[in-house]
């Protein structure tokens, strides 16, 4: 898998010595009066299952296809090893990509796809037949290699799109939307065979996707770009429980947001203690954080539904608030409550449901308790 | 389906009459056992064993087909070329002009093609004769096929040639590995359509057509004018029949396999 595993932490991003495979140096790229990517910095490592996550239209199928070579950066430069990509043509990178539509020859059967990349490589003759079995059986694609593209499934084509683009062992792979196609159950089992794959080949992935959910799986870091910039560089989980701005806490995921002013601290009160006044007339929120904010700030308070707490008893907790039940979202596995805690303020608040639907005690209307730590959640200032 | 009236059949056998009943007639006669055009005296086809010892009409006809392969090839050749082109450089300064420039002979009339041609070869000392024929058909039958191949490369997935250059190919290799073979079948059906065009062109051959050089039309066009002889409706018979092969053919060729090429291409994108 992409995860670290326990005992060696795949965190070359961490490490000050290691060096990048991919270097992104001010790049910059306008189509006319467009720019799609502006004055953009980035580093992608050796290994690194990358995801470059965003609405369309934010650049991230710009920044791949720079990669590939099909469009050239306005300013700036890429460095793939050290070297300069940026004008270097696309069939003379070590990189190679698989297309959204997968871009299958329609005239070539399974084999000649994948051998197609290798007939035109210095690869001998008689060791591109053993390559190609190798793509076969890695990607389960033996019984088709005779078939045409439009003779297998939509998961097959996917497959054989992947093995066509690996053939060729590049040391970095893109991935535009791979699984877009996909339904969602076969878009799930494919994320893992990714992943799989991936780690079997050690080959550098960088994948283009709009879906949270799949950057989010596949990816050792993602990128959340908005705009031709990046939002955000972090691993998943730093992603999810730490974002730095209102528009990745809102992109990833549910998110609840609030918006206050800090108060000035109490004496004694902890060094990264905050207290957040979102009402006049309410209690203040209680929360952490190490920005060092000064009082009468503006900032947002953003806490995920998962962890806030419901309950009909008033519990003993940092933060309670106190609400009617509006709305349930029933999701089978568990159940989102919008709890209107002040006038025009509703906060969602999940619970798993571990028992069945007729044991449950809440339904609309009642009148409950949220609640949650100080640590819970993260103030936000843009 | 539509009821079939009688106001329908009237139309439709007046229509296709006043289309095909000239050439019914032609075809009928060919057959005449006399010498007399216009008497039926029994069928025969002798007209057509004595078409085959005419010298003049064989050598004519060999020069037809000479000129009419060369110039649907080379046709062929340019007319793909413009339509990659014009398909995929996208849009720049004059662009309407350069595309409304590659279609303009196609409504320009044959008698200004002709005649500025043969004012061309003579300002360029070109003596007339085959080449110039090939020459002349080229440039007129290149528009068509430029049209027939854009219309199929408009459908084409462009990723498919980003995949060919992703994977190694340089730019040529990939029109000639991935893009050529899948527009193939209307490259095939250009060329049928340029063959089929200058089998049957009188009007600019005789323009630039040289005294060794006589294609068949200009052959039959003359000699009608000495009298309509049995042997020429034998002839014509035999044109006819190759023109309606050759439309026939491009037009199939380019269905059936279009279409079979264009459902593949979709089904191999739909994932």
């Amino acid at each position: 898998m992409a995860q670290p595993k326990p005992d060696t932490i795949f965190a070359p991003w961490d490490d000050p010595t290691a060096k990048p495979l991919i270097q992104f140096k001010n790049v910059t790229k306008r189509f006319g009066d467009f720019t799609a990517i502006d004055n953009l910095t980035l580093d992608i490592y050796a290994q690194e299952f990358f995801a470059l996550l965003g609405p369309s239209g934010c650049g991230k199928t710009t920044l791949m296809r720079m990669l590939g070579g099909f469009e050239t950066p306005t300013e700036g430069h890429i460095f793939l090893d050290g070297v300069d990509i940026g004008p270097v043509p696309p069939n003379e990178r070590p990189v190679n990509m698989m297309f959204q539509s997968y871009a299958l020859f329609p005239h070539l059967t399974v084999w000649d796809n994948i051998a197609f990349g290798l007939k035109r490589s210095d690869m001998p003759k008689d060791e591109i037949g053993d390559r190609v079995e190798k793509m076969l059986k890695l990607t389960q694609l033996g019984k088709f290699a005779k078939r045409k593209p439009h003779q297998i499934s939509g998961g097959q084509r996917q497959r054989v799109a992947l093995a066509r683009s690996l053939a060729k062992a590049p040391k970095l792979l893109l991935l535009d939307e791979p699984l877009g196609a996909l339904d969602k159950k076969l878009r799930h089992e494919t994320q893992f065979e990714l992943m799989d794959i991936q780690e079997t080949t050690g080959t550098t992935f960088v994948i283009v996707t709009h879906d949270q959910e799949e950057a989010m799986t596949v990816a050792s870091r993602v990128a959340v770009m908005v705009d031709g910039t990046l939002s955000q560089v972090a691993t998943p989980d730093q992603i999810y429980e730490a974002p730095n701005s209102t528009y990745v806490a809102d992109f990833i995921g549910d998110v609840n947001l609030i918006e206050g002013v800090i108060e000035v601290p109490e004496k004694g009160a902890a060094k990264d203690a905050v207290s957040i006044r979102w009402s006049s007339t309410e209690t203040p929120i209680n929360a952490t954080s190490d920005l060092g904010l000064a009082a009468a700030a503006t900032v947002h308070f953003a806490i995920r539904p998962e962890k806030v707490s419901i309950s009909t008893e008033k519990p003993e907790a940092d933060n309670v608030m106190s609400g009617k039940i509006l709305d349930i979202a029933y999701l089978g596995n568990i159940s989102t409550y919008h709890v209107e805690v002040a006038p025009g303020l509703i906060i969602k608040a999940q619970a798993t449901n571990v028992r069945r639907m007729s044991r449950r005690n809440l339904t609309w209307e009642d009148h409950v308790y949220l609640s949650w730590t100080d640590t819970a959640g993260v103030v936000l200032t843009s | 389906m539509r009821k079939f009236s009688w106001f329908n059949a009237t139309s439709l056998t007046f229509g296709f009459a006043f289309l095909y009943l000239p050439m019914l007639i032609l075809i009928i006669y060919s057959f005449n056992e006399s010498r007399l055009v216009t008497v039926w005296a029994g069928f025969s086809t002798k007209w057509y064993g004595e078409l085959f010892q005419n010298e003049a009409f064989l050598d004519a006809a060999w020069v037809t087909i000479k000129v009419a392969f060369w110039s649907s090839t080379l046709a062929t050749i340019l007319g793909t070329m413009a339509a990659y082109i014009m398909v995929r450089t996208g849009q720049f300064r004059g662009r309407g002009l350069f595309s409304g420039m590659i279609y303009a002979p196609l409504v320009m009339p044959e008698v200004i093609t002709g005649l500025s041609l043969l004012l061309f070869f003579i300002a360029i000392g070109l003596d007339r004769g085959v080449i110039t024929i090939v020459l002349a058909h080229t440039t007129f039958a290149m528009c068509y096929v430029s049209v027939v191949v854009t219309s199929r490369l408009v459908s084409f997935d462009q990723s498919l040639e980003e995949a060919a250059l992703d994977l190694g190919c340089t730019p040529f290799d990939a029109f000639r590995s991935v893009t050529l073979p899948i527009i193939m079948p209307a490259v095939i059906s250009g060329w049928l359509l340029a063959f089929t065009l200058s089998l049957d062109d009188l009007v600019i051959a005789s323009f630039t057509s040289g005294p060794s050089s006589t294609t068949l039309p200009i052959k039959i066009f003359s000699a009608v004018r000495l009298g309509v002889t049995p042997e020429i409706n034998a002839l014509s018979t035999i044109m006819i029949g190759l023109v309606t092969i050759g439309v026939i053919s491009a037009s199939l060729v380019s269905r059936s396999m279009s279409i079979k090429a264009r459902a593949d291409e979709r089904r191999a994108e739909q994932g």
